[in-house]
């Protein structure tokens, strides 16, 4: 064919409120190539993929298909023209049978609008899967009693059965086993022989050497390179990746750290988590580094009695103690700021006062267990003052106020409980920058004051700048454990990439 | 409106604004339920023959047994959503029916007449000139009020209601707190069985068909959330009280009963559409 390319992306350029998500990203996808888009989290891959299959509208660029023009005005239009995305979560119908889910909303008709044709349905999809090789799934079983790696086969013939020049998979093999993933790659081969190409956004080193032809890695949004995989080595890849240097300053005070306060050892939840075991001392900030996905929240709502735990043992001050639920947690003075604002920490359509009182009422309680609404406004006042939470009151609908404050408002209701433990799950997301280093000062301050700090970030350059050791996770393992003096961006990647035993 | 009038309408409201007190709890905690009408009639029936049988005519068993069905059934609709995860809808329909059902068999569908008059006083009777049914809707309102204001058992009902999720995470005990407001729903539904019975002098198994829906109307209609986390006694009482206005309305101008129900229908359609737009615009 033709040089023309199948797909070029050019100077795309896409501005959320207050936030540059991608800024002049280019993209080349060849006919019948696998093209892996690499990057750290937040990168803005998923952010350029939703810009191409319609998702979003970008603010500047153009992206040419097959030579012209491509509609994004609709994402059915994208569909139509021969792209098609299949997610992370698959959705497909469970309740329904592999050929309707394939022919769902194009169902052929005896009689149009009134009698399916069952049985075309059923040979259309036979003659699809023995086109493509599939030989192991039964047109007629459920979805819903499909590996997910079958799922995926399904999804890709369903594709195909579009017509797809060019399928976009994010991260495909996150949830399938080492053969499935073998299968997954030789279908992938097989396709690009037709004239197929891919996409792949994987976090994986070793697969992205073994399938693609071409490499795009971005960075904080922007266009890092393109680069041929069989010219590329893992270690440039991984400081392409990161490739930054700390720019913004963390006030991390020196805090005195003395004896261990927490130990965990052998943490396991089948299926999630294995064998995690590590220490924090009074005063110190532990970071937890890892891709999205690695098992680091799991690892504290198991500690914070959130998640059941199959085996292991939690030692607070030497002493084991047993964690069945959060209110156990609190009882030993473990506080957890959730990674989820809406969805684990504010009461959304309570006050200000509501949302910070709700694990100290017995603080403002009397012998009779009555609640002084007094000492409540007290209490309240003095925290609203001390964290600097910008509320017009404190009757004022947390709903009702920006997301910086409301993180602060979660703070002050955690600190409330004079926690000895504390951990901050991505403590930062989302937030203002101001915003962002009052609450570093503030945890700078809870490790002077001897708090054990545990602090999950997907922020390289926060978890370096706060940490004062680095526990870094890959899929429910932890891989490395890196002090603060040896911590860089290039040791942190590498670990979180799952690779463990080659030489720096 | 004379003063008659107006006691009327409180005497009227009275029994659905003791089961809004319930209902008032469920909302808040972010679920609702659909059986205090039925446990009316199981109360009524029960509580007419306990009288009866009870020689020495003291009120002691029949108010046991009262509290006895209240909690029985607030405990199964408590368990079966709160620990079973059943949808709170489907859970307190089952209840309805059945417990509608057990009213029916053990009175045989009939009522069950000739009740002694200390009895009856709990219904019919005055303290000055105050009716005994308000003295005891004053009494549980203001305990409800205190529960929901000045304790911690209270505020965790907000909590779970405003977010399930961040309540467990906060160390509050979800499904405990959340089975404390059916089990309390139950036995406010059971008293107001019980002192209606005693208005009308007889036990009857079909009594107090459809209150759940005026405790839930009036709760919606002052303000409490369907989608819970919102709500206070003094919204409860108010909307309670333009329900009771409507329908006292509604029979002075001589509406008739079919008329009436249409009518209670769209309130109850429109309170709802009113919690949809208020939940809207907050956001």
């Amino acid at each position: 064919m033709s040089n023309t390319p199948l797909l070029k992306m050019e100077h795309i350029r896409k501005v959320f409120p207050g936030v540059v998500a991608l800024d002049d990203v280019s993209l080349t996808i060849r006919e019948g190539t696998v093209h892996a888009l690499m990057g750290e989290n937040g990168a803005g891959k998923s952010t350029l993929m939703k810009i191409l299959t319609g998702v979003y509208a970008r603010t500047e660029g153009t992206i040419l298909w097959q030579g012209k023009e491509l509609d994004t005005s609709s994402i059915t239009n994208v569909l139509e023209s021969g792209i098609t995305m299949i997610f992370q979560e698959l959705n497909p119908i469970r309740t329904m049978k592999v050929c309707e889910n394939i022919y769902v909303g194009r169902e052929p008709y005896k009689i149009r609008g009134i009698l399916l044709d069952r049985k075309k349905i059923v040979e259309d999809t036979r003659a699809l899967f023995e086109d493509l090789g599939i030989t192991d799934i039964d047109p007629n079983e459920m979805v819903g009693n499909l590996t997910v790696a079958k799922m995926q086969m399904v999804e890709i013939a369903k594709a195909i059965s579009y017509n797809a020049k060019l399928i976009i998979m994010d991260e495909p093999t996150s949830a399938i086993s080492e053969k499935e993933c073998q299968h997954l790659f030789r279908m992938v081969n097989n396709l690009k022989q037709r004239g197929i190409a891919f996409i792949f956004i994987t976090h994986k080193m070793d697969e992205v050497f073994q399938i693609s032809d071409e490499i795009t890695i971005m960075r904080d949004g922007t266009y890092v390179g393109t680069y041929d995989a069989g010219k590329i080595t893992h270690d440039e890849l991984v400081r392409l990746m990161v490739g930054r240097e700390i720019t913004e300053m963390f006030p991390k005070e020196e805090a005195k750290i003395t004896d261990v306060k927490l130990e965990v050892s052998g943490l396991t939840v089948p299926g999630l988590l294995e064998d995690i075991s590590f220490q924090v001392h009074k005063g110190e900030i532990l970071g937890f580094a890892g891709l999205m996905g690695a098992g680091r929240t799991e690892v504290m709502e198991a500690l914070f009695g959130i998640r059941k735990i199959s085996s292991g043992t939690i030692k607070i001050d030497g002493k084991e103690v047993q964690i069945h639920s959060p209110k156990d947690a609190i009882k030993y003075k473990i506080a957890f700021l959730t990674e989820d604002r809406r969805t684990t920490g504010c009461f959304l359509p309570l006050s200000v006062r509501d949302n910070i009182m709700v694990c100290s009422y017995d603080q403002v309680s009397n012998g009779m267990k009555k609640i002084s609404i007094g000492k409540e406004k007290k209490v309240c006042k003095e925290q609203i003052e001390r964290y600097a939470i910008k509320t017009p009151g404190q009757d004022q609908i947390i709903g009702n106020l920006s997301g910086g404050n409301q993180q602060k408002v979660l703070i002050a209701r955690w600190l409330l409980t004079q926690p000895d433990i504390i951990i901050l799950d991505e403590p930062t997301r989302g937030i203002d920058v101001g915003s962002k280093s009052e609450i570093h000062k503030m945890i700078s301050r809870l490790a002077g004051q001897g708090v054990a700090v545990i602090m999950i970030s997907s922020e390289l350059p926060e978890v370096l700048g706060m940490s004062d050791r680095i526990m870094v996770m890959y899929e429910g393992k932890i891989t490395g454990e890196v002090l603060r003096e040896e911590a860089n961006q290039e040791v942190i990647m590498r670990y979180a990439s799952g690779i463990t035993d080659e030489a720096v | 409106m004379t003063a008659n009038n107006l006691i009327n309408i409180v005497r009227q409201v009275t029994f659905w604004a003791i089961i809004g007190l319930g209902a008032l709890l469920t909302l808040i905690g972010g679920d609702f339920d659909l059986s205090p009408g039925s446990v009316v009639g199981l109360v009524s029936v029960l509580s007419a023959m306990t009288i009866q049988a009870d020689l020495h005519n003291s009120l002691v068993l029949p108010i046991l047994v009262t509290i006895g069905v209240g909690l029985a059934v607030g405990l199964v609709n408590g368990i079966l959503i709160a620990y079973l995860n059943m949808p709170a809808f489907i859970a307190t329909l089952g209840t309805q029916l059945l417990v509608r059902g057990l009213a029916l068999y053990i009175s045989n569908g009939r009522p069950v007449s000739n009740l002694d008059e200390t009895f009856t006083f709990l219904g019919g009777g005055s303290i000055g000139i105050i009716p005994v049914p308000v003295i005891i809707l004053i009494i549980l309102a203001l305990l409800t009020w205190y529960l929901l204001k000045y304790t911690r058992l209270g505020r965790h009902i907000y909590a779970i209601g405003g977010n399930a999720q961040a309540a467990v995470v906060s160390g509050v005990n979800a499904r405990a707190v959340k089975l404390f407001t059916f089990v309390f729903a139950g036995v406010m539904a059971a008293i107001s069985g019980m002192i209606l019975t005693a208005r009308v002098a007889s036990g009857q198994p079909s009594l107090g068909e459809q209150f759940e829906m005026k405790a839930i109307s009036g709760c919606v209609i002052g303000g409490v959330s369907l989608k819970g986390g919102i709500g206070s006694v003094y919204s409860l009482i108010c909307g309670i009280l333009v329900i009771g206005v409507l329908n006292n309305g509604m029979d002075l101008m001589n509406v008739s009963g079919y008329m009436q129900q249409i009518a209670e229908g769209v309130i109850l359609i429109l309170a709802v559409l009113l919690d949809v737009f208020r939940s809207r615009t907050a956001k």
